[in-house]
């Protein structure tokens, strides 16, 4: 089986960021990136399909140079190859423009499932995957909790959790499948993974070498771009109630009465 | 380009969700700064009952489209009919709402159409023939402004945005009934069943109220007294990511980073110390109450109303007294 896992690097959730003094993004200079979180889950879903399969599992990512590392991570893990799109004529393309430059590179390489997390934590933005599978042409099923393959690789069987209850899909293959963090427990990358994914050459490709056009791709395409990041509104404490339970009972009560309005 | 606004109307027996009705509001401040229309569009395999509850709640036009096909949601199916009737009257503005279906749905649109697309949106204003979100970024860390062009701009709306209007019988509305053709075999990724879950408390994302335990309620046998507060005050159940790791609760509790975003009137923290990955999916609630033992948990640092003590102690007396004070008030 053919298996394409799609990467992102971005700032470790647990590290505190800065805004650039423009506002115009935040200030890379000494943030640790990492593999998206879900990214991980892809992975490993990735992996234990070629475990039960066969075949191989590439990464491909788009970004910087550094966006390797991200990509070693996977290979740690125990994916057999590696791509990046790096291109500077990339910088402030959008989500489709992104979207588009996988389905370029995807299309270049033998798929029978393609596997994106779900969101990428930095924007939250849950865009990617499904614009990635409408760019291939084929069949979708996203925030998948749960996978399973037919025994012949024609397709598979996916819940997805939909609000107030669960959603039982057949999704024949080749598709595009993102991942919900339940769907698996990821493993963690091995010593002998580690040492492997390092001497792993990580081939670079451009958008010329995929045929691609700035115009098309790049900030002259997007149709969203970011005008200003901001802190977010300060939240204040505000009363802090010490004392027994019937205190507290009693200030949570007008609390909700008089300021939520929650309480008549 | 018209300068109509569209609704993408999620439903279920025969109801609008809530942020449809939501996302109505909404569509009315940006057809009014773009001189146009409020069209719900409305799929479905009978909707006639949807039709004229999006229509009392402030749509000008409710654009049906209806087949048997149609009766449960498929991304061929319903992206197939949304591109075509947005290529058929090309709005300018297309609002889905962010729950499964619409984060399912509207990047596939977009991608079809060629449209811009912003998702998470907490505000969205049209300005400059541009369509402004603000989201939240970088684990709520930060508040994007997003420009969106394009015909049209697609906005993926957050939960709890925008006050649902009262329903008004009196209104005048138009309906559309757009002709929908579909073909079965079109339909590559298929629904074999839809498992419900039950639960007694409301939906996360439809609450103005949510009751949330972390790791202090230290064990799933506890969520109960939860459950008991939501539904003296007609709140939800949710949960930190502790107890959906420690499978004390399902995953669709979760709120966070990794779980879901909300925005309430209220957010009862019980028992949560305030992690940075929980605050990205609360923090926006308008106002937050915290119980817990912990004087110095961060969540303290964002609360409203801050109590130190025994959420044991504190919850079943705390439910008691709700119970009271409703009683009190309706007879």
């Amino acid at each position: 089986m053919n298996i394409i896992v799609c990467i992102k690097q971005v700032p470790d959730t647990e590290a505190p960021i800065r805004i650039k003094a423009d506002g115009s993004g935040i200030d890379d200079t000494g943030l640790t990136l990492v593999m998206n979180y879900y990214d991980e889950h892809a992975t490993e879903a990735g992996l234990r399909l070629r475990e039960q399969f066969g075949g191989t599992v590439t990464l491909v990512s788009v970004g910087a140079e550094r966006v390797k590392e991200a990509l070693r991570t996977g290979l740690a893990m125990g994916a057999d190859d590696a791509l990046l799109v790096s291109d500077p004529a990339l910088a402030g393309a959008d989500h489709l423009g992104i979207a588009r430059v996988l389905a370029a590179v995807i299309r270049t390489l033998p798929h029978d499932v393609v596997i994106c997390g779900k969101l990428s934590t930095d924007d939250n933005a849950a865009t990617v995957g499904a614009a990635l599978a409408e760019y291939l042409g084929l069949p979708q099923a996203t925030a998948i909790a749960h996978l399973d393959v037919d025994g012949g690789g024609a397709g598979a069987v996916v819940h997805r959790e939909v609000e107030g209850g669960v959603e039982v899909l057949a999704v024949p293959f080749p598709a595009v499948l993102t991942v919900e963090r339940s769907l698996n427990e990821p493993r963690y990358p091995s010593l002998p993974g580690i040492m492997k994914a390092r001497r792993k050459e990580i081939k670079t490709v451009t958008l010329e070498h995929l045929g691609l056009d700035a115009a098309d791709v790049g900030m002259a395409a997007a149709r969203a771009t970011l005008v200003r990041l901001s802190p977010p509104p300060a939240r204040k404490a505000g009363r802090i109630v010490e004392g027994d339970a019937a205190q507290a009972v009693s200030a949570i009560i007008s609390f909700l009465k008089d300021e939520a309005k929650v309480l008549s | 380009m018209s300068k109509d606004v569209w609704v993408f109307i999620e439903h279920a027996q025969g109801t609008p969700k809530k942020i449809s009705l939501e996302m109505l509001g909404c569509a009315r401040r940006l057809a009014t700064a773009l001189a146009g229309s409020v069209v719900a569009f409305v799929p479905g395999s009978k909707v006639d009952q949807v039709a004229a509850a999006v229509g009392q709640r402030g749509a000008d036009v409710v654009n049906t489209a209806e087949h048997a096909l149609l009766e449960t949601y498929t991304t061929d199916g319903y992206a197939a009919i949304l591109a075509d009737a947005v290529r058929a009257e090309s709005p300018a503005v297309v609002l889905v709402g962010s729950t499964a279906q619409g984060r399912d749905l509207a990047p596939r649109v977009a991608a079809r159409l060629g449209a811009g697309i912003v998702t998470d949106c907490a505000t969205l204003d049209w300005r400059e023939a541009a369509l402004m979100a603000t989201r939240p970024l970088y684990t709520r860390k930060a508040i994007g402004t997003v420009r969106v062009t394009g015909a049209p701009c697609i906005a993926v709306v957050l939960p709890a945005m925008y006050p649902v209007a009262d329903a008004d019988p009196s209104r005048r509305w138009e309906v559309r009934r757009r002709p929908v053709q579909i073909d079965g075999k079109a339909i590559r990724t298929s629904v074999r069943e839809v498992k419900t879950v039950h639960r007694e408390t409301i939906p996360l994302i439809e609450a103005d109220v949510i009751v949330s335990g972390g790791r202090g309620m230290k064990g799933p046998e506890h969520f109960v007294i939860l459950d008991d507060l939501a539904r003296a005050l007609r709140a939800a159940v949710g949960s930190s990511r502790p107890p959906v790791d420690s499978g004390w609760v399902p995953h669709d509790y979760e709120i966070g980073q990794t779980g879901k975003t909300v925005s309430p009137q209220v957010y009862i923290a019980c028992g949560i110390s305030g992690a940075p990955q929980h605050l990205a999916g609360m923090s926006g609630s308008k106002l937050i109450v915290a119980i817990n033992k912990d004087p110095n948990a961060p969540i303290f640092q964002i609360a409203d109303l801050g109590v130190v003590g025994d959420l044991f102690e504190i919850i079943p007396k705390l439910t008691e007294a709700v119970k009271k004070a409703k009683g009190g008030s309706h007879g």
